[in-house]
């Protein structure tokens, strides 16, 4: 009888104790890959801003690295960009010829010989805006911040200038600005666009080669963009979940 | 600031192939080498620490509070190149305030903080309370009542009190094990993480840390032991060197196999980065990487190392294989870690070009500043040598 007690006691607290250490290890398990997984979410309401770009379009002239270096009081030098544009010349010997003098500013001369030249052609680049942005996962004290409409800013007031952001954006797209010695970046021109503003660069651009746009509303050019182009994001294999959407993006684009 | 862009026009003119245009200036210069190198040379020296209090080792009792007091200064100065390096130094303290949970690099801190303070200055203390309550009895003046303060108020040395202290520090030991490769392999995570770079991004990164720091605090701790030895004008016990030397051999052979097995795996799956990390390596990094990373800081003191292993060799010669070996292999980490951060920034993440890297010699960020750095800890440890030094510790055993 007595030795029945133990056992049925035993039993209950064997089986509480898995109860409690499944639980615990079940909560642990999930918390941390939660953690560990790293995205944010198109809001419910109001815009949620992607870019589309199409490099059909795109003549090259450079007005738009130009008007932001203005807009945005980019260092003049030709080593801090927001936005720039690279010329891309295919080789017929399949070689490839990436060039981009002060980000295209001052134009581009072709160095290639015509009669070289299998494919040619110009893609402006800037901020991805991406929804699982790599630079927003690593700030180590969050100064770089997802936007509820989704633009990847930078709190000046609060960023350490530790560069870890830079090094994580694979599309080069960020720099120490050299004398604020803080992380900067393309913000969409968040201070156009709140007040129905385009962008400088898309202001700019005589082809309208550029367009921004609300991905949540189903009537926005942008969407429409997606609708009829054959677009691609760079680097998908990153799964950054960009928003800059390019039409006529070649493999050799990187 | 007009010097500053001089240099970087000076390095435009340098550029090979296409680079984003933003990647002309190197983002994390010889002072982030630096945190790594540190960092692991801590991890290192209190491993071998614990190997003796742990693992029962015990003839390396001769270099146990060597190991840990190496670890202690060499830890207290590790993050003071990397808040030097920051943009605004100044904010460092936001990283401890407000660190953003997805970041690696925000919860440095943290571990920091943790292995400083529950793993090492606990330790130490535990170890050497029994000694300040005794250095404040025998001192006068000034020492006295330094020697008072670090008894923190506990002066009991009953034999009871001090097989608590015991007790306490041999757990703490075992704390600590996991708290140091924790320390180093989460360095290595920091860097390994960041998928947008593929000479960083791999999931052996922290391993590779982990080995490469044993390897160089094991090789600090036989030179620093080696030296302050020769300093005091003492005979070196050859059994403790001896199995330091066992162990720095056995640690070089993992090492070696972990990043030979990287770079196999990157070889022969040969993925889309896989021909500008090949010109990189055979280019720009082919004498920090093959000559001093490989040849001179790994295969050199393997092969001298291995032979004393082998053959039974002379004291006197014994000796010399140790300390070259020793300041080899300091030397070959120090440039694996230049390999990583220097290397890891000098292709384009489009891969289509290199930009230059040249290491100034003044300024926060040149070669004078990063020696300095480097003997800061050097200096810290004559200190606490002086303060709390091993030998005298052991005579009154």
């Amino acid at each position: 009888m007595g030795g029945n007690r133990i056992k049925s006691s035993r039993r209950n607290f064997i089986k509480k104790t898995v109860a409690a250490a499944g639980t615990i290890a079940v909560s642990s398990l999930l918390d941390p890959i939660n953690v560990l997984v790293f995205a944010t979410d198109p809001p419910e309401e109001g815009p949620w801003w992607g870019v589309g770009i199409d490099i059909s379009q795109c003549i090259g002239c450079g007005m738009c690295a130009k008007a932001c270096k203005m807009e945005n009081k980019v260092p003049e030098e030709p080593f801090y960009f927001r936005t720039w544009v690279e010329q891309y010349t295919v080789l017929n010997d399949e070689t490839v010829r990436v060039e981009s003098p002060n980000g295209g500013i001052d134009g581009f001369e072709q160095s290639v010989e015509d009669e070289d030249i299998f494919k040619t052609f110009f893609v402006p680049k800037m901020c991805n805006h991406c929804s699982k942005s790599p630079c927003t996962q690593v700030c180590p004290v969050g100064a770089t911040f997802e936007s509820p409409d989704g633009v990847a800013l930078v709190d000046e007031s609060y960023c350490i200038g530790c560069s870890y952001c830079v090094q994580a954006c694979p599309y080069g797209c960020r720099y120490l600005h050299p004398e604020k010695k803080v992380a900067d970046k393309c913000t969409l021109c968040y201070h156009r666009i709140k007040i129905g503003l385009s962008p400088a660069c898309m202001e700019i651009c005589p082809t309208q080669a550029r367009i921004y746009g609300d991905l949540n509303d189903k009537e926005s050019e942008l969407v429409q963009f997606l609708k009829d182009k054959n677009w691609q994001i760079l680097k998908p294999h990153m799964n950054t979940g960009s928003k800059l959407f390019y039409n006529a993006l070649r493999a050799e684009v990187r | 600031m007009e010097q500053h862009y001089q240099h970087l026009y000076e390095m435009l003119s340098k550029v090979d192939g296409y680079i984003y245009p933003n990647e002309l200036e190197l983002q994390w210069g010889v002072l982030v080498v630096l945190y790594p190198y540190l960092t692991g040379l801590v991890a290192g020296a209190f491993i071998l620490a614990s190997l003796e209090r742990v693992f029962k080792v015990k003839v390396l009792g001769p270099t146990y509070q060597l190991a840990l007091i190496t670890a202690l200064a060499f830890l207290i100065c590790a993050p003071l190149p990397l808040i030097t390096h920051l943009g605004k130094p100044g904010r460092f303290y936001e990283i401890l305030i407000t660190p953003n949970s997805a970041s690696a690099m925000a919860i440095f801190g943290f571990v920091y903080l943790w292995y400083l303070t529950v793993v090492l200055l606990l330790e130490i203390w535990f170890d050497y309370r029994r000694d300040f309550v005794i250095w404040s009895r025998e001192k006068t003046g000034f020492m006295r009542r330094v020697y008072k303060v670090l008894t923190l108020g506990v002066t009991d040395i009953s034999p009871k009190a001090l097989k608590w202290d015991d007790r306490i520090g041999y757990i703490i030991t075992i704390i600590g094990i996991p708290s140091a490769f924790l320390l180093h392999g989460y360095v290595g995570f920091i860097f390994g993480s960041i998928k947008a770079n593929p000479w960083w991004s791999t999931v052996i990164m922290p391993v590779i840390f982990l080995f490469s720091a044993m390897v160089s605090g094991i090789a600090l701790v036989m030179v620093i032991y080696m030296g302050v030895s020769y300093i005091r004008k003492v005979k070196i016990d050859m059994a403790a060197l001896d199995m330091i030397g066992k162990y720095l051999f056995y640690m070089l052979i993992l090492d070696f196999a972990m990043e030979s097995l990287d770079q196999v795996h990157r070889i022969y799956e040969a993925e889309e980065s896989f021909d500008i990390l090949n010109i990189l390596v055979n280019g720009k990094l082919i004498y920090t990487m093959f000559a001093f990373q490989i040849t001179l800081g790994m295969v050199i003191p393997m092969v001298g190392l291995g032979i004393v292993q082998l053959v039974k060799v002379k004291e006197q010669i014994r000796k010399i294989i140790y300390v070259s070996s020793g300041v080899l292999v300091l030397v070959g980490i120090f440039f694996m870690r230049w390999n990583v951060v220097i290397g890891g920034q000098l292709f384009s993440k489009s891969f289509y070009g290199f930009t230059n890297f040249k290491l100034g010699l003044v300024g926060t960020e040149g070669l004078f500043s990063a020696i300095m750095w480097m003997l800061l800890p050097f200096a810290l440890l004559a200190v606490l040598l002086w303060l709390m030094p091993p030998w005298k510790k052991q005579e009154a055993i």
